[in-house]
């Protein structure tokens, strides 16, 4: 008797799981298939799902008419500069905050999450004329720096979460083995927290490859990561869906083929310490 | 080498004072335990030690030079953690050649240093298994051979064998023991098991409140305990403490005797109660005695004593055994055989078993 409830209950779990599932995955998967279609098929009423001439045009069309390969490059540089330089300043914030915690650790941490509740079009002036003074607009670097701090409390968060479950003891241990700060980080506390430290180097690029606002309004052309690449589908002479389906495609392509690789590295990252 | 003398240590977290000033020296050799309850501040003691913890004031000087201020990596000494703290990521042939290789040895001195003490510790078979992969006892040897490979000035245990089961703990016991006769080198451990300390030690220091209440051999603070505290922590089953009337007539404000040192008897005796409790080990009998007017009391008969529950039994504690303390809790000088002896003779021929 128990057992036919619980079948019947995984039945209802597992349909509510995929539904949720496809609606979420819905919009992504209408973009790829406008993308195959012509710009007529894309805004027909009532749209085809499947029946309708696949063409490749607008592929062709999106790389000849822009770059590709520059806006991606872009992007990789951006996402992975900012997060590598992320991890540098946030591995020993995080490793201080857990390991040696002050009366003020918490207020800290919060603070700096808090930071992320500040909606970004509020200091978008004050840091586009600091970007400007300094000559840092359009420039990877620029935008390197701008989603370094953008993702740092985030990274620091992940991180000390990670680091906390690691016990003191042994990074004691290392101490009273003689290992200096530089070899407790890279011999004793960063092999412990490769998994920690990968789904964080994961999530953060791909928070970063999506990020849409700074990199629209502080590259033009030089440092245009791929969400400009797609928003320049969306032009004054009106919207033309199955370019921008293909561009938007091409967009995610990779980071959506990154996730899926890296899909169990990162759901164990996100519920590291969920479960004891 | 290694001698290791504080001097006026203290620690304080905030406003809370752990260890007031504190004075010790621990000779070059010597296996020394410090033991005490929960919360004693015996294992921030050796904490402050090691280096792990910073003193808020006084000296720690390891081999007469002045350690306060030298990193734990620096001090030359080795610990042994309560849950064993290995290297999860790393083989137990990398565990213990982490010390060595932090160290800058070459590979072939520390192969060499990593095969000997995994020799030592019967742990050849499972060098190339990672912790995770080992048991408590295995584990426990590893973080052993990680001390020892370093060749340190002294070792510091903290509770090493309170993860493991009884059988095993008696077993690390006496190799622990046989490591420090072999090695002869200082050993500093701490612990809240009595009979660990008792059985291991060359001097038990015995803290409360992070005050050492007595300093000396394991039978020096059996037989001649300086206080109420440590009469009652070293000795298990623990010492009996009589107040009142009974204390009054040995001259004291309280009286101890220990449960070995209860004669038994059913024909008569200084004190009578009825037994509430027998527990028969067969190598040793413990009885709970109510005795009348004087509380619970425990004697320990060597064999089968044959009473049982509501038995009516005498108790005499054995001449010279007494120990007296004053109202502070003090231990009374000249404890003596001949107030003893005469309390037990006064006892015998007046037992009082209907008060």
């Amino acid at each position: 008797m128990a057992r036919a409830v619980s079948t019947r209950r995984k039945l209802v779990v597992t349909v509510v799981a995929w539904t949720v599932g496809l609606l979420i995955f819905f919009p992504i998967l209408w973009t790829a298939l406008t993308s195959f279609k012509t710009e007529a098929e894309a805004i027909a009423s009532p749209p085809s799902f499947l029946a309708f001439d696949w063409t490749l045009a607008n592929y062709a069309e999106v790389q000849s008419r822009s770059d590709y390969f520059r806006h991606f490059l872009n992007s990789v540089i951006i996402s992975v500069g900012s997060t590598l330089i992320g991890l540098l300043v946030a591995v020993p914030a995080a490793w201080s905050m857990a390991f040696v915690p002050g009366r003020r650790t918490k207020d800290v941490l919060m603070w700096m999450l808090s930071t992320k509740m500040l909606p970004p079009v509020g200091v978008l002036i004050p840091i586009y004329l600091l970007f400007r003074d300094a000559g840092l607009l359009d420039s990877r670097i620029g935008l390197v720096i701008v989603l370094t701090l953008i993702n740092l409390p985030i990274i620091v968060w992940m991180l000390f979460t990670y680091f906390r479950e690691i016990p003191a003891e042994i990074l004691e241990a290392a101490r009273m083995d003689g290992a200096d700060f530089k070899s407790e980080i890279l011999h004793v506390l960063l092999p412990m927290a490769v998994p920690g430290i990968a789904s964080t180097l994961l999530l953060n690029v791909i928070l970063a490859w999506n990020e849409a606002f700074w990199t629209l309004n502080l590259s033009a052309s030089q440092s245009a990561p791929l969400t400009a690449f797609i928003a320049g589908y969306s032009s004054p002479e009106g919207l033309f869906y199955a370019k921008l389906s293909a561009a938007s495609t091409m967009a995610v392509a990779p980071i959506l083929i990154l996730g899926w690789f890296s899909q169990k590295q990162l759901v164990r990252g996100l519920t590291f310490g969920a479960v004891k | 080498m290694g001698e290791i003398v504080l001097k006026g240590v203290t620690k304080s977290f905030g406003a809370v004072s752990v260890i007031p000033p504190l004075d010790l020296t621990i000779a070059n050799g010597e296996f020394v335990v410090f033991v005490g309850p929960s919360g004693c501040g015996k294992s921030t003691l050796l904490r402050l030690i090691a280096g792990l913890e910073d003193v808020s004031s006084g000296v720690i000087e390891i081999d007469g030079k002045d350690a306060t201020a030298i990193p734990p990596a620096h001090r030359g000494l080795a610990m042994v953690f309560q849950s064993y703290a290995l290297y999860p990521h790393m083989t137990v042939r990398n565990n213990i050649a982490f010390p060595l290789k932090m160290a800058r040895l070459d590979k072939a001195t520390i192969d060499r240093k990593v095969e000997a003490a995994a020799g030592v510790l019967n742990l050849t078979p499972y060098l190339d298994r990672r912790p995770g992969q080992l048991s408590g006892g295995q584990r426990q040897r590893v973080a052993i051979g990680r001390a020892i490979v370093r060749e340190p000035a002294a070792f510091l245990f903290d509770e090493p064998l309170s993860n493991l089961d009884a059988a095993l703990r008696v077993n690390m016991r006496i190799e622990i023991s046989e490591l420090h006769s072999s090695l002869a080198t200082t050993m500093i451990y701490v612990t809240h098991d009595q009979v660990e300390a008792m059985t291991m030690a060359d001097k038990i220091v015995v803290l409360n409140a992070g005050r050492i209440e007595q300093v000396g051999s394991p039978l020096e603070l059996y037989s001649r305990p300086r206080n109420r505290f440590v009469a009652g922590f070293i000795g298990s089953p623990r010492m009996n403490f009589i107040d009142g009337t009974a204390a009054g007539e040995d001259g004291a404000a309280t009286i101890g005797v220990r449960p070995e040192h209860l004669a038994l008897s059913t024909t008569g005796g200084r004190w009578c109660g009825t037994v509430t409790v027998s527990e028969h080990l067969g190598s040793d009998t413990f009885v709970y005695v109510q005795a009348d007017g004087v509380g619970t009391l425990v004697a320990r008969a060597g064999g089968e004593f044959p009473v049982h529950h509501g038995d009516r039994v005498w108790l005499t504690p054995q001449p010279g055994k007494l120990h007296r303390f004053d109202a502070e809790g003090m231990a009374i000088a000249g404890t003596g055989q001949d107030r003893a002896g005469a309390a037990a003779a006064v006892g015998a021929s007046n037992p009082r078993g209907s008060e």
